[in-house]
């Protein structure tokens, strides 16, 4: 009882950010003599101690090559590369620590799936859906697919408020669509998509359905079977792990009809020089030496923000998100693009007159870093008329404080630019 | 912090970046190329009018950009018209050391000028040092490396233009 009140307490609790930011020894140091406003995270997140100090840990206490039980070393190399497995397993709700993959990053997560899968199942005139929202990495690899087997893409559009219009992607559903591979939130617009409703539309017409989950794991608990997804992909560098890692979650069944991605070594069960047998999932889809450090950095980055608790991580970015909402409209010419209820926190925006790029070099000046640019996703620029956007997206150790900097350096472009 | 800031966006480049001159689309151009700039997005077309012996008689651009890429279009393709090829290419190299703060012709020169020694060797062609005076507006650009590639892109893309190339990207 006493257990549950205190987790109660705990979730209802706000963050004691000036805590967890001295978590991130990189939020201390000056930049070009200014404190840093790091307003980036969407990008690639910065690192806690708890992730740094765990690959150095792991480097100097337990590190050899994993799947060579042959000596202690690397049994407990192994040990902990399974372990984050298992951990991902965990943070993701998956039934089974094998339909974890480990890969280098969402990228290479979706790289695989259209490789193998999509090479596997599709023909010429089958129908891959994506939605508008899409970054490049969940375009691009599709359009090599559609190039190589001549199948169809369809887009789904987005409402001029950025949202994803449900009733469109029912319409581009038929019996020719074989895939539907969309962002769960949009890393431009913060546009939340409705993934559970949008895989129980392409399961009714027999598609499988791929979620890139980059921009959601950060701020929200996710869980892979109540979303009913088919894979689910995300990368370890945006969620304060190490770069270099990123996950593959597929269902079981599917992982086991795919054919390799890479060939090499782990991911073989016999080679002869007349045929070889592939080994069963996840091990067939790493072929080589692993990024076993990051995954154990990933591992750590998972368990730091499980200690925090991601309903306060998302309630602390909800509030920020709110208050620059407010700051920023303050601003004379600024229009947020990507105004739907409910979106993550990130903010695009422009400022009539001033192109993003010039944005972006005035507040690095006042040490605010943004984006600023087409953010891998240029078909969404052009679908809202706009070469670029700068983009101020918070994480968090991000304070109101560096809200009010933002608004502060932002008044500095108006100054400037008249 | 101000003052590097003034120094980048002088009244000059915001004018120009405001209200780009040959912002157009000759219809008897006979030269063009697109420039890209990958990172930002920046897209723009350079068009030339080349007489049969060379000359500029015209030079306009299109598309859209920062303020230091569109005021660097803008004012290169006001001094170009008139100019020989080998003066625009002249211009190129200088405006491009000035904009590095490297002089590519030490080596040749056998010594090292960092400061104002942006002339090719044997110095630039009658009158173009007084276009590199007008140029010194986007030296600020010194001070902000990333920026380098937004000045230079529309001289990269004129150059193209000239050995007719249709596409050059700044990547």
């Amino acid at each position: 009882m006493t257990v549950i009140l205190d987790d109660l307490r705990r979730s209802a609790a706000p963050l004691d950010v000036e805590r967890l930011r001295a978590d991130f020894p990189i939020l201390a140091k000056p930049v070009r003599g200014r404190p840093l406003v790091f307003l980036d995270s969407a990008a690639s997140a910065q690192k806690p101690r708890q992730v740094t100090e765990a690959l150095k840990d792991f480097y100097e206490t337990d590190y050899a090559n994993v799947h060579r039980g042959a000596y202690l070393l690397s049994e407990r190399a192994t040990e902990r590369y399974e372990g984050a497995r298992e951990t991902v397993r965990r943070f993701l709700n998956a039934r089974r620590a094998r339909e974890i993959v480990f890969t280098r990053g969402a990228t290479e997560s979706i790289n695989l799936v259209a490789a193998t899968w999509g090479r596997k199942f599709l023909k010429a005139g089958d129908e891959v859906v994506i939605s508008w929202l899409e970054h490049h990495s969940n375009i691009v690899p599709w359009q090599l697919l559609r190039d190589e087997l001549g199948i169809t893409l369809k887009v789904v559009p987005v409402g001029d408020d950025g949202a994803f219009l449900f009733e469109e992607y029912e319409k581009l559903l038929g019996p020719r669509t074989k895939m539907v591979a969309v962002a769960h939130i949009s890393n431009v617009l913060g546009t939340t998509l409705p993934v559970k409703a949008i895989a129980a539309a392409a399961h009714a017409v027999g598609a499988v359905v791929l979620v890139d989950g980059c921009q959601a794991v950060p701020h929200m608990k996710v869980d892979v079977r109540d979303l009913d997804c088919d894979f689910y992909v995300f990368s370890g560098h945006k969620l304060y792990g190490p770069t270099g890692i990123g996950v593959l979650y597929g269902r079981e069944d599917l992982l086991k009809t795919m054919p390799p991605y890479q060939g090499g070594g782990d991911m073989i069960a016999s080679v002869t020089f007349e045929k070889s047998t592939w080994a069963a999932p996840p091990a067939r889809f790493e072929a080589g030496t692993p990024a076993i450090a990051q995954a154990v950095g990933l591992g750590a980055a998972i368990d730091y923000v499980e200690s925090i608790g991601l309903d306060r991580i998302g309630a602390h970015e909800r509030d920020l998100l709110q208050y620059a909402t407010q700051r920023l409209s303050a601003v004379e010419g600024l229009r947020i693009i990507g105004t739907t209820p409910g979106k993550a926190s990130v903010i695009s925006f422009v400022l009539a007159g001033v192109h993003p790029h010039d944005i972006a070099t005035i507040l690095d000046r006042s040490g605010v870093a943004v984006r600023a640019g087409h953010h891998c996703a240029q078909p969404l620029m052009q679908r809202f008329g706009v070469p670029a956007t700068a983009r101020a997206s918070f994480a968090l150790y991000n304070t109101r404080a560096e809200v009010d900097a933002l608004g502060q350096a932002l008044d500095t472009v108006r100054e400037i630019f008249g | 912090m101000l003052d590097e800031l003034r120094d980048l966006y002088q009244e000059v480049i915001l004018d120009h970046g405001k209200n780009p001159r040959n912002l157009r689309h000759p219809p008897d151009a006979n030269r063009e190329a697109q420039g890209s700039n990958p990172m930002c997005g920046d897209q723009l077309t350079v068009y030339l009018t080349l007489e049969g012996d060379g000359t500029v008689r015209d030079a306009a651009f299109e598309g859209q950009g920062c303020a230091i890429s569109m005021a660097s279009a803008s004012m290169m393709t006001e001094m170009l018209k008139g100019r020989s090829e080998a003066e625009a290419r002249a211009l190129f190299h200088s405006f491009h050391a000035m904009c590095t703060g490297e002089d590519e012709y030490e080596d040749h020169e056998g010594h090292e000028d960092h400061g104002h020694g942006h002339a090719p060797p044997g110095g630039l062609p009658g009158g173009l040092e007084d276009e590199m005076e007008r140029l010194q507006v986007l030296a600020g650009v010194r001070q902000f490396p990333v920026r380098v590639k937004c000045a230079t892109l529309s001289w990269h893309t004129m150059v193209a233009a000239m050995d007719g190339e249709a596409k050059v990207s700044t990547e």
